[in-house]
Parts: C-alpha cells; structure tokens; sequence
C-alpha cells in the first residue's frame, strides 16, 4: 500500500509535538482516575485511606509492579512478552530445587537471574533470528516455561528459606509503612527511566516501535536491541520470581498464574501503545499505582466477589487500547486528514511492520 | 552505529540489587490490641453479633461452595454475620492479597482452606496479632498460622480407605492409577502418601501413574483419557478430588471400557449419582463437606468467645453435631468418610 505508507510518513513529523501533548494528558487521566478510585474506594470502606492499605497494597503488586517496567520497553518496542508470569514461576521452581540441593540463597538468586534472562533469550531468538512474532512466540513459551518449572519441581513446594529473608521480602523499609519490595521497585523505576528516556538506547527503543523500517535504514542494530529487550523482560521477571518466593515464604511452580494479564494491564494502561513507538515509565507506575488501588477498595468492599477484579482490570485494558483510537478517529473525521472512512486507525499503525520485500 | 553497552549495567545493576536487597533493613510489625470484642464471655456461652468471613481455596468449585454453605449456615445459628471471600484461581499466592485485606476488616473470626500451608503463614499470623481467631478447616495451613483445623476425618483414614474400596472392587489386583487435584494440594498430596502406604498391604495391586488434573474439569477428562491411552491394562483409577472423580467418571462412562475399569475416589452424591446407577462408579466415598464448615464456625466461635483456646483435649458444643474435642496439634476431626453406592446415594442431597 504505497499511497498509505506516504500519508503515513507525512502525517509524522506534525504529529509528533502533538502526540507527546497527548501523552502528557494521558498521564494527568490515569492520576486523575487513581485519585476518583481513591474517593470511590474511600466511600466503600473507611479502611481504604490508611497506611495498611498503601503496604498489602503496594506488597501485593509487588511483582506484576516489577514486571511491568521491563515489560514496558518491549512493547515500545512493537513487541510483547506474554511469558513474564511463567518465567516467574520457573525462576520460583529453580530456587527451590537449588535450595533443596543445599546452595547458599546469595549464589542460588544470580543463578534464578541468568536463567530468567536465558528464557529472555530464547523468546528473543525465536523473535529476532527466526523472525517469528512475539505475540505467538511467548503465548508459546508461556506454557513452555510454565511446564518446565513443574518438571524442575513437581510437586513440591519448598518452604523452609532462611527468616531473615523472607522478613526482608515480606518487611517494611526502616519503619515506614514502605515495604522493602517497593524500594527495589523504585530503585529499578528509575533505573528503566533513564535507560528509556534519557540513553541512546531508549531513542533506539521508540524509533524500533515508531517504524523499525526506518529504524534498520537508519542503521540501528534492530535484532540485537530487541533481542536485549526480552532478555531484560525475562531477567526482570525472575527477580520477580525470587521476590514472590521470599515473599510468600512459598517457592512452588503454579505461583503466579495470571500475572501477565496484570502486567500487561498496567504497560498499556500508563500510555504505552499496543502498536509501539510510545510511552513512558511514570505512565506505568502511575497505572500501576490505579491498578493497585482499584484491587484494594474491591477487596475491601463488603460483599464485592473477587471476579470483579479481573472484571473492572480487563475493561480497562480495553478502555486504554481503544482510547486513543477513538481520538484519533474523531480527529481525522473532522478532515485534518483526507477521509478515511471505515478504517480503523490500528490498522494504519501497523503498518510499519508489514513486510517490506 | 549505535553502542548497546546500556543493557549490560542493568543487568549487572540486578544482580547488584538483589544483593543490596540484603541490606535494607526491616522494622517489627506494632502489635495492636486484639479486636472488638477480647472482654470474656459469661459462664460458657457463645458470644452472639461476632463477625465471621470464611476463604474458599477458589470461588466456583461446587465442593467448596457447600462447605461454605454450612459455615454459613452455622454462623447463623449461632447469631453472627458471614462474608465469603475468595481468590478466583486456587494458585499457591492468590489468597495473599485477599487476607491481607480481610484484616484490615476486622472480622471476629476468619475460616479459611489453604491453598499452599506456607505462602498464606505470614498474612494469617499478622491476622491472629490484630486479635483475629484463624480457623483452619478443609485444607491445612502451617500450624502456627492457626488455632484449630478441622479435618474432614483422619487423612490417614482417607487415605487408606480409598484404597481398600477400590481393592475390593478388582479383587485385588492390577495396575492403578491415582488422578489426583494441583500438584501441590495438600490434603490430596497427604492422602496420597497413605495411599502408597495402603498399597503395601496388596502386593498385586501396582500404582503406575499419579496424573494431575488441577481439579480443572477438561484437564481432569483429558488425564483420564491420557492414563487410558498410556496403561491399556489399567484397572483402577482413584480419584480423590470431586472434579476428578466426575470427570473421569464422564469419560469413562462414554467410553468402550466402562465398567472394565473400577474409579473411585472422593465425590459428592449428586454429581455422582447418575455414574453410579449407569455402572460406571460401583461405591466412592465422601464425608458430608457442609458439616466441616458448619464444625469449623462452630469451633471459631468458641475461641472467638474465649471457651477454648486450641489445646489438645478441649471440648466444644458444636450445634446438630453435638459436642467435639480438639486433638493433637489443635487438629478436630469431624468422623469417618461414608461410602456411597447404588443402595444408599438416595438419600443424599449435597
């Protein structure tokens, strides 16, 4: 479709200044619903507003938190990694196993890392070097990794790590109502920030998501740099794997389960377009602080069934895709572009990664 | 050319982290004064307005919603408030995030059926510190996190049970498989060992296969079909989880080997009823799950109003039951299973 491709590159540079204004305003949205979430959950229970709630709150996101950060880069990318919940679990498999084997927890942790960042690997390999899409690669490792963390550990469930470290998992920052788990999160926000928004790498990172063609053209190492991004996500998400172990005081293959979702959830609810190219990482800690809030005053409420959790977050992941295509939309139909009618604006996203030859 | 030297201090900067997580200090919890209502009741009785919230291991399995049902129903009597709150999938963490919330609720007393006996340890033992009674029925949880469990029947008992019915059905001999619930359930994994220890009495009977079903209703049918495929000269399957048992009982009951293999195992009457009068099931057994919640509010109750406190060899009245005693490790059983067959499944309805 060359007539499009034109369009599309034209309309480009004039949007941008304007895209980044709507960015900023997607960011005020999400705070201004996690302050409505606030009021709501506050009328719901007087328990909402306390110190408790922000710790099991925050504790409870904790690794769907830690997930998503790194989860975050890939789907600038223009990619996605579905696996991050059973590399989770496999990283959880492979610390009771070794634990069982008599290794000391410092050494069994960078080990729980490396093969997470291994997983990241694999999925980064398929994706790049086999140049399947990612979208089916890690729907498929999702079970792979799933599956092998039931064969390194059956069905056991390991259960006595040292207490001065699931005290550390499970405790509070120095007497504030921060848990530990939050620090390492904050730590690591700021640490995905910079390397986002502030290095090479991260203007490497959205051009790759804006049109990877231009992106290659322009001499970008596009595999490499994609392929560094899953191996971050699968690292990322076996840290989240060692945390929820020590956490829970637990490390079991079927931890978990669904955590994807969430984290997905939270990546695409901050402003991160499904179809790359944009976001940024206080949209996902923003979205994440919403996302915590919402579980909070519904667990909360007298008498709300916990389905309406999955309820109200699968709503909202559709909500924050279709959003900004219906501004989109809206804008084009009042004609700053020649008429489109019936065509979904995602379509024409997309299509920068059509192949080319 | 772009230089990608960033990635390597993050991953670097990880494993730095996770170390530096060592250092970051933790702080003790403030211990608050127990809940509303800590003043002694009066010669014996029941204290009435308590506040009552049970856990299911996950919403919607039929099994647990009438064990619940009776702990409701229990709590009615007994004149107090009940709220059901509870994970929608039954993975070692999903209850976590749930208790920490019931807390901050303050209920009187939390009943709960574990998923993982550790992962939900530290939630409940901050819940006992704000003054509430945890009540362990069903599923254990680890046994300072509670004051009393109330099991079914002795696992021990179970256990070997199944066995000896499934014994009586293929006289004894051939290859068994067991197709049991998640890989880690506790109560299955327990029975499972007494299983294993039964099957020593009956040297021609060969367990060839523990399969899991993640008490899943498609995964369970397509196990059977699995350890059907694998095991041509299967004999017996044992069961015991109640989606399990009605799974295989279907795949069983449309397949060409039906009344070729013996199932039994752990189910209630009416999801089984229909298995049993078409010859598929000869005899599985259960106890009545409404009366182990029904037992575990009852139990709650008395500690809530400080008649007991969870030693071994206190009595407590527990309502149309009549009166119980708590055992070894605060551990109240409720009875013996009852073996269900074509004579008696009637006058079931549960």
């Amino acid at each position: 479709m060359p007539a499009e491709a034109v369009i599309e590159r034209s309309d480009r540079p004039a949007g941008a200044a304007r895209a980044r204004e709507l960015l900023g305003r997607w960011e005020v949205l999400v705070a201004a619903l996690f302050l409505l979430t606030c009021v709501v959950g506050q009328s719901l229970s007087s328990e909402f507003l306390t110190a408790e709630s922000f710790t099991t709150a925050s504790l409870d996101l904790s690794e769907v938190a830690l997930m998503a950060l790194a989860l975050a880069l890939v789907v600038v990318a223009a990619e996605i990694d579905l696996s991050v919940a059973s590399v989770l679990a496999l990283s959880s498999a492979v610390m009771a196993e070794l634990w069982n084997a008599g290794l000391p927890l410092e050494l069994i942790m960078p080990i729980c890392i490396a093969v997470g960042a291994l997983c990241g690997a694999f999925n980064g390999f398929l994706v790049t070097r086999l140049g399947l899409p990612s979208l089916a690669v890690t729907i498929g490792t999702l079970a792979l990794f799933r599956g092998l963390a039931f064969v390194v550990i059956g069905d056991e469930s390991v259960t006595d790590f040292p207490v001065a470290w699931t005290d550390r998992a499970f405790g509070n920052f120095a007497g504030t109502p921060i848990p530990n788990t939050m620090i390492l999160f904050a730590i690591l926000a700021v640490a995905f920030g910079v390397l986002l928004h502030a290095t090479p790498f991260g203007r490497s990172v959205f051009a790759i998501g804006a049109n990877v063609e231009a992106a290659r053209f322009s001499g970008l190492r596009v595999k490499r740099i994609k392929m560094w991004l899953f191996v971050m996500s699968g690292a990322v998400a076996a840290l989240a794997g060692i945390v929820i172990s020590l956490r829970n005081s637990t490390a079991a293959a079927n931890v978990g389960q669904g955590f994807e979702l969430v984290a997905v959830a939270a990546v695409v609810l901050g402003g991160v377009s499904i179809f790359g190219g944009k976001g940024s990482i206080l949209g996902v800690v923003l979205a994440l602080a919403l996302l915590g809030a919402i579980q909070k005053s519904l667990t909360l409420a007298e008498g709300i069934s916990s389905y309406w959790v999955q309820i109200v977050i699968g709503t909202l992941l559709i909500g924050s895709v279709l959003g900004p295509n219906l501004v989109r939309r809206a804008r084009e139909a009042r004609g700053s572009i020649p008429t489109r009618r019936g065509k979904w604006p995602l379509r024409r996203a997309a299509t920068p990664n059509a192949p080319q030859q | 050319m772009e230089r990608i030297r960033t990635p390597w201090a993050v991953i670097v900067a990880l494993l730095a982290l996770t170390l530096a997580f060592a250092a970051c200090g933790d702080d003790d919890e403030e211990p608050t004064a127990g809940g509303a209502n800590t003043t002694a009741a009066a010669d014996g009785e029941i204290k009435r307005g308590l506040k009552f919230v049970s856990m299911p291991k996950q919403l919607g399995n039929p099994y647990e919603e009438i064990e619940h049902g009776g702990f409701e129903a229990a709590v009615k009597e007994l004149g107090g408030t009940h709220e059901l709150v509870g994970p929608t999938d039954a993975s070692a963490s999903s209850q976590v995030p749930l208790i920490n919330s019931v807390i901050q609720k303050r209920p009187d007393v939390l009943g709960i059926a574990g998923n993982d006996p550790n992962a939900v340890a530290p939630a409940l033992r901050n819940a006992a510190k704000r003054g509430i009674t945890v009540v362990g029925f069903d599923s254990d949880v680890a046994a300072d996190a509670r004051k009393i469990f109330v099991n079914q029947a002795s696992s021990e008992q179970i256990g070997r049970d199944q066995v000896k019915i499934l014994a009586e059905q293929i006289n004894e001999e051939g290859e068994i498989a067991i197709l049991s619930a998640t890989a880690n359930a506790t109560n299955q994994n327990t029975w499972i060992k007494f299983m294993r220890e039964e099957l020593k009495n009956y040297p021609n009977m060969k367990l060839v296969k523990v399969a899991y079903g993640d008490d899943d209703d498609q995964k369970s049918f397509q196990e059977t079909q699995g350890l059907l495929q694998a095991y041509p000269n299967l004999k017996g399957i044992i069961s015991p989880t109640t989606v399990g048992i009605s799974a295989a009982a279907r795949y069983l009951s449309s397949s060409d080997k039906k009344g070729d293999i013996a199932l039994t195992g752990l189910g209630t009457p009416n999801q089984m009823r229909k298995f049993v009068k078409d010859g598929t099931v000869t005899e599985f057994a259960l106890w009545n799950p409404a009366d182990v919640g029904y037992l575990a509010a009852y139990a709650g109750a008395a500690l809530a109003s400080d008649l007991i406190t969870g030693k071994e060899g206190e009595k407590f009245k527990s309502g149309k039951l009549g009166e119980h005693t708590v055992g070894k490790n605060g551990e109240v059983i409720l009875g013996p299973p009852t073996r269900f067959n074509k004579q008696n499944i009637d006058e079931f309805d549960f």
